[in-house]
């Protein structure tokens, strides 16, 4: 017996597997010691969680697992694994004598990778390596995805920014300002030079990532945001992207136990409600995201999913800018996930990298995929970018003086916009419902029949500053612009067609998606639905409903992304019109399509010179 | 007695051992397999380990029952160290009179807790009384070896 398992291969993985086992009990400690020497594992045992941790961050990369007791006279056994889960990211192994339910449940929300019962046996701990090796597949499969994604990268600091949206107050706007200045700067060095600078990442030490622990625990997981953490962390080096990225890889750590405790357990909801519903939202959507990377990981098809999740993102993003930009933010300033995307050479797919304008990149975005949505949307860009300021978009002018059509149309008085809108949505037969409004984007979303209800809101905002009022300046807000209360009641027009603008664009690409994916866009209108409800309600849950906007928005860049991703990479070389109309067949051509193409052809030669800028 | 007359015996009382249900016969033969040329008296030396340690709890239970007011949730916290404790040399019958305690402790009955101690303690004797039998009489077989 004693031969088959103690003769040492170290050359073979499970053997010589680095355990750190921590039992208070020292019978226990004894027999696992044993055991686990049986196994061929390398063993080192502590009586106490305090002498663990430390032995653990004496000798950081000592311990491929740990295997811990629950009841621990000196620190209770979820603390330990809680530390040892963030600060060194080992598989943590939780024991104790019962299977009492909540006890072992509580291990599994605390990270703990496998619960097992007392007594322990032989075959359960030769098996251990297993998680050892999981792990090192799930970070494998990270690295990959963010050294070839970067786009991820891009989603996750969009939803970071949201979160902070969300959850900062008026008195935490200027960090959002002082982010866009360090964002600013960065964008003045040239490409290579930031890429170096971004790659020159932050090792998060034990004791760093305490701190930031610690931080985290001190606001509270629900109302954290990075500018807070960097606060409280108090390390002058560390930027609030350094933060932010960790968040993020943070939250998704726990959302990933999370999942895992779904997955385990039926009542791993309740982890949910331990969150607070934004929160929950947030980490929602990044799940989303990343089980949509994780799947094209699977099947080989990163870029594409690269693609749509840029794009998704994107037009989150743009929607924020677009509102700074109206509320007089000085430069509509590119983000840095975005520059993040422009030094990686392999995407050559991303017609948004070209572009540091982020109107410009949804515009890009939205004509790389769907050619009738960039009809759709243009005009309705155009608007708010009218209101806001033109300065620093290189591109965005050079796009537009490539469109001259479609750039008159701003200057053209606002009927006449919608009026070939409503000609091609009459050419999917719709009936075009023009009604007397003020925003010509209310119109042309009224002109799509399923989204109707939603202009009223618009409509009811414009009219009386009532109930919804203080919601959409709340938004603003929270968007982390600069908005006082006195520029908010200065242009309280401005800021409204603004959100109108914001809202319409939701709104009209949605039934965009609804020309495709007729099923699909149902869903997609009972969440406008509901936003718009959320919004008559008023301030009741003005988040809420702008959640809800985002999340249709995120859908229909997937859609957009994952079906036409593809195509859109090959775009800019199709300027002629017969194979672009091969290309998207289901089309219906009415001469205000050619309208509308011959103005998408003028801008092609923008796009492949950026396209050429960056190759 | 000769020496297979004796490995006989020794056999017999195992197997008493846990028909008795004092043991676990899953656990204890786990730690008999334990058993190699580094720790040829594995079982034995668990053995002695758990009763030196038993000895430690029982102090610090005795403790914090005898302190007022009594604590019990720290007294189950104790008690449930002392149950991981058994469960280590598989004594079935001490890690029942445990849970016994433990119930009390829920119920925070000082009395109960009081007499499932002393119940705790009888078995505890009982089985060391007979693990020490146990060993005396591999050591008198010749099944163990000298370190």
């Amino acid at each position: 017996m004693e031969s088959s398992f103690s003769s040492p291969r170290n050359d073979t993985f499970p053997a010589g597997l680095r355990v750190l086992v921590v039992d208070d009990d020292p019978t226990w400690l004894k027999i696992l010691e044993k055991m686990l020497k049986r196994c061929s594992y390398e063993v080192t045992t502590c009586g106490l969680a305090r002498d663990a941790l430390h032995l653990l961050r004496q000798k950081k990369d000592g311990y491929d697992i740990v295997i811990s007791d629950v009841n621990m006279p000196d620190m209770d056994g979820f603390r330990l694994l809680e530390h040892v889960g963030l600060e060194m990211d080992l598989p943590v192994i939780m024991m104790s004598v019962d299977g009492e339910t909540s006890r072992v449940m509580r291990g599994v929300q605390h990270g703990a990778c496998d619960y097992l019962l007392k007594p322990i046996r032989m075959k359960e701990l030769r098996n251990i390596w297993q998680h050892v090796f999981r792990k090192k597949i799930h970070e494998i499969r990270d690295i990959e995805s963010h050294e070839s994604l970067e786009g991820i990268q891009l989603i996750r600091s969009g939803s970071d920014q949201y979160d902070e949206g969300y959850f900062l107050n008026a008195d935490d706007l200027t960090s959002s300002r002082k982010r866009k200045d360090v964002d600013n700067k960065y964008d003045d060095k040239d490409f290579a030079d930031f890429s170096s600078t971004k790659k020159a990442r932050v090792v998060w030490s034990v004791d760093l990532h305490q701190k930031f622990v610690k931080a985290v625990h001190h606001i509270g997981f629900d109302k954290v945001g990075p500018k807070k953490i960097l606060d409280l962390m108090n390390v002058p080096w560390l930027t609030r992207e350094n933060v932010a990225s960790h968040l993020q890889k943070y939250r998704l750590y726990l959302s990933r136990l999370q999942k895992e405790n779904e997955l385990k357990s039926s009542c791993g909801g309740m982890k949910h409600s331990d969150y607070s519903s934004k929160d929950a939202q947030g980490s929602f959507g990044l799940q989303n995201s990343i089980s949509i990377q994780q799947s094209d990981v699977a099947h080989g098809s990163f870029k594409v999913s690269g693609d749509n999740l840029v794009s998704q993102r994107v037009g989150t993003k743009s929607h924020e800018s677009d509102i700074e930009g109206i509320v007089s933010e000085p430069v509509a300033e590119p983000k840095k996930g975005l520059n993040g995307n422009i030094p990686d050479p392999q995407k050559t797919r991303s017609p948004q990298m070209d572009f540091n304008n982020s109107y410009a990149e949804t515009k890009i975005c939205l004509i790389g995929n769907v050619p009738d949505s960039q009809k759709i949307r243009t005009p309705q860009v155009r608007p708010s970018h009218s209101i806001a300021l033109v300065e620093s978009e290189v591109n965005f002018t050079e796009f537009e003086s490539a469109i001259p059509t479609k750039y008159s149309w701003n200057e053209i008085p606002l009927n006449k916009a919608q009026k070939p809108l409503i000609q091609l949505n009459s050419g999917f037969n719709k009936p075009p419902l023009p009604g007397p409004h003020s925003h010509f984007q209310v119109d042309r979303v009224q002109s799509i029949p399923s989204i109707s209800s939603r202009p009223s809101t618009a409509e009811e905002d414009v009219t009386g500053p009532a109930k919804s009022k203080p919601s959409y300046s709340e938004c603003i807000n929270t968007q982390g612009s600069h908005v006082s209360p006195s520029t908010t009641d200065s242009f309280p027009d401005q800021i409204k067609s603004c959100l109108v603008n914001h809202q319409v664009s939701e709104a009209i690409s949605t039934s965009t998606a609804n020309m495709e994916y007729q099923g699909f866009n149902l869903n997609c209108i009972t969440d406008l639905e509901s936003a718009q409800r959320n919004l008559i309600m008023g301030s009741a849950s003005p988040f809420a409903s702008l959640d809800d906007g985002f999340q249709i928005c995120w859908y229909q860049g997937d859609c957009y992304g994952m079906n036409l991703g593809l195509q859109n990479i090959e775009f800019p070389e199709y300027n002629d019109p017969a194979l672009v109309s091969e290309l998207w067949p289901f089309w219906v051509v009415t001469g205000l399509f050619f309208f509308f193409f011959f103005s998408f052809r003028g801008c092609q030669p923008a796009e492949s010179i950026n396209l050429h800028a960056y190759p | 007695m000769d020496r297979n007359q004796l490995q006989r015996q020794v056999a017999l009382k195992r197997s008493f051992l846990f028909e008795q249900c004092y043991l676990d016969p899953q656990q204890f033969v786990q730690l008999e397999e334990l058993q190699d040329d580094a720790n040829p008296n594995f079982v034995e030396e668990i053995v002695t380990l758990f009763y030196k340690d038993s000895a430690r709890l029982f102090q610090k239970i005795e403790q914090a029952l005898y302190s007022r007011p009594i604590d019990f949730a720290k007294l189950d916290d104790y008690m449930h160290q002392f149950k991981g404790s058994t469960s280590s040399i598989g004594a079935i019958k001490v890690k029942n009179e445990c849970s016994q305690f433990k119930e009390f402790c829920l119920a925070a009955n000082a009395d109960g807790c009081v007499r499932a101690l002393e119940r705790v303690k009888q078995e505890h004797q009982t089985l060391r009384i007979h693990l020490e039998n146990y060993f005396q009489l591999r050591r008198q077989a010749g099944l163990v070896q000298r370190v």
